[in-house]
């Protein structure tokens, strides 16, 4: 990857689902260095979701221009070839786990990647154990709890070995343990994240920049200033700007 | 939907996907072929070989067998009594007929040999793998993919069912024959496509992002060739035999 290609371009990206009244991104423009770990911290239904999607191809945007990984992403073919190097962690961790058995979900992405199933196997198991759940290996997926499905989706986006992830809301309902095994793989890895998440100390712990939205648009850490503090008012807990 | 009866360990597990599909429809759709009971029983008993090869346990087997039994207890109650034919047994203006009897037993047995034929030649490997047999059995992949997605969404749209219907509970529902119930029941059903749907649809993006285009592979590693051949080259031997049996003894 040449160091002084932005990961990912976004300019004047507009999106509006089909039926709703106003744009869901409105004019977005987002540049993302290889050095950058970015935290996104917004409200609910600010479009946190749509923009993932937008990166990822699974909405197509009305206007605007998409470049990842220095390739501009025009036609479905481009997306696709994207994909196998972007990691997406779904929000709803039930969306991604789609067989049987742990296993055989985490080797699904580099089994269609090309691997032979010894290499998937190995690089499967290599990933469980990193994020401590390899004795999940041949659990069945449905019958889970909510935080080891987000572990093992996170296995399974992590065994595709992308070169960027963007992370949907990794920490909702996930226990201290668990969002610590998080939060240090995510510091200990060399490729740039984007992290959605509402918690503040998870956030601040593994980015270096904090961006917001608000109306479609993203602000971003120049703009606004994300801080903790104590004192309570209205929508305290999501980032706001004091004048 | 949870496969288990693909997550255990025998020879027919390590046969060859493809193989066992072959199988799987030439010895169906012997046993379709058949009437006579004597033969049809010789179909039941290589049925009941094969689930033991599989080492299937008994009480799966039996569950899946279950809904089939109900089918079959109705079809007994009313066939034999309303069949035209030689009477076998009167009792008072009711006649159990033979012909009707006869066919009772032949539907059962059928029906019977023939889930438990697929139960220990299909119901043996994952999804993925039927995918990966097909594929090479030169099924289209379109329709392969239509196969498993709705085979996949079944219970999709079963688990959204259930949370549904347990919200529903937990604010006090009580299912009656009231309007309220079938108001209910049809908001109920409603919201279960919309979900489903979407849901769908989310699942399918999430394959797609991680390199899924349609084509299936799978982990499984089965046993070389030659054992293969011999076990398809076998068992539909005897399936054809039975058929031949019964041609020439008419
Ligand atoms: N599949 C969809 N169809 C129609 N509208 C949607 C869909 N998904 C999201 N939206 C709308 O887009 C807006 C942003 O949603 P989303 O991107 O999920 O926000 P966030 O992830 O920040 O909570 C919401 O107003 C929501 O109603
Ligand atoms: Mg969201």
């Amino acid at each position: 990857m040449a160091h002084d290609v932005p990961v990912i371009q976004l300019k004047d990206i507009s999106f509006t689902w089909p039926g709703a009244g106003a744009p869901t991104l409105d004019g977005v423009n987002l540049t993302i260095e290889t050095k950058d770990r970015i935290g996104i911290m917004a409200p609910n239904g600010s479009g946190k979701t749509t923009l993932f999607h937008t990166i990822m191809g699974l909405c197509i945007p009305d206007a605007g221009t998409i470049e990842v990984l220095g390739q501009p992403m025009k036609t479905e073919k481009d997306f696709e070839q994207i994909r196998s190097r972007v990691g997406l962690l779904f929000q709803d961790a039930d969306d991604q786990l789609f067989s049987p058995t742990v296993i055989d979900d985490v080797c699904f992405g580099p089994l269609n990647l090309g691997f032979s199933p010894a290499e998937a196997l190995e690089q499967s198991r290599a990933i469980l154990d990193r994020l401590g759940i390899a004795n999940l290996e041949d659990c069945i997926t449905h019958k889970l709890s909510g935080g080891q499905k987000r572990l093992v989706a996170l296995a399974a986006v992590m065994a595709m070995e992308p070169e960027l992830l963007l992370l949907d809301e990794p920490t909702a309902g996930l226990d201290a343990g668990v969002k610590n095994t998080l939060a240090d793989t995510l510091v200990s890895l060399s490729i740039p994240y984007i992290v959605i998440s509402h918690e503040f100390d998870f956030i601040s712990a593994v980015t270096n920049r904090i961006f917001s939205m608000e109306k479609g648009r993203i602000l971003t850490d120049d703009e606004v200033h994300i801080h903790q503090h104590e004192h309570m008012h209205k929508l305290g807990k999501f980032p706001h700007k004091h004048v | 939907m949870d496969e288990s009866l693909a997550r255990q360990e025998s020879w027919m597990h390590r046969m060859d996907p493809c193989v066992r599909v072959i199988t799987a429809v030439i010895v169906s759709f012997c046993a379709a072929l058949c009437h006579d009971v004597n033969i049809l029983v010789g179909h039941v008993l290589m049925s009941l070989v094969l689930v033991g090869m599989a080492k299937l346990p008994p009480v799966a087997v039996f569950k899946r067998l279950k809904p089939l039994f109900w089918f079959l207890v109705m079809i007994w109650v009313v066939m034999p009594f309303t069949h035209e034919g030689e009477p076998l047994v009167l009792m008072g203006p009711v006649a159990l007929t033979r012909p009707g009897v006869m066919l009772c037993v032949n539907i059962s047995l059928k029906s019977v040999t023939i889930l438990l034929y697929f139960m220990a030649l299909v119901a043996t490997m994952t999804v993925a793998t039927l995918g990966q047999a097909l594929h090479c059995l030169h099924v289209p992949d379109k329709m392969i993919f239509l196969l498993l997605m709705t085979y996949r969404y079944i219970s999709v749209i079963q688990s959204e069912y259930h949370r549904l219907l347990r919200a529903a509970k937990f604010r006090g529902f009580v299912p009656g024959t009231n309007i309220h119930s079938y108001r209910t029941y049809a908001y109920l059903a409603g919201m279960l496509f919309v979900r489903a749907s979407r849901r769908a649809a989310r699942v399918y993006d999430a394959m797609r992002c991680r390199g899924f285009n349609g084509k299936f592979h799978t982990l499984d590693t089965f046993s070389p060739g030659v054992v293969n051949h011999l076990f398809l080259t076998l068992v539909s031997m005897t399936a054809l035999g039975l058929v031949v049996t019964e041609t020439l003894l008419m």
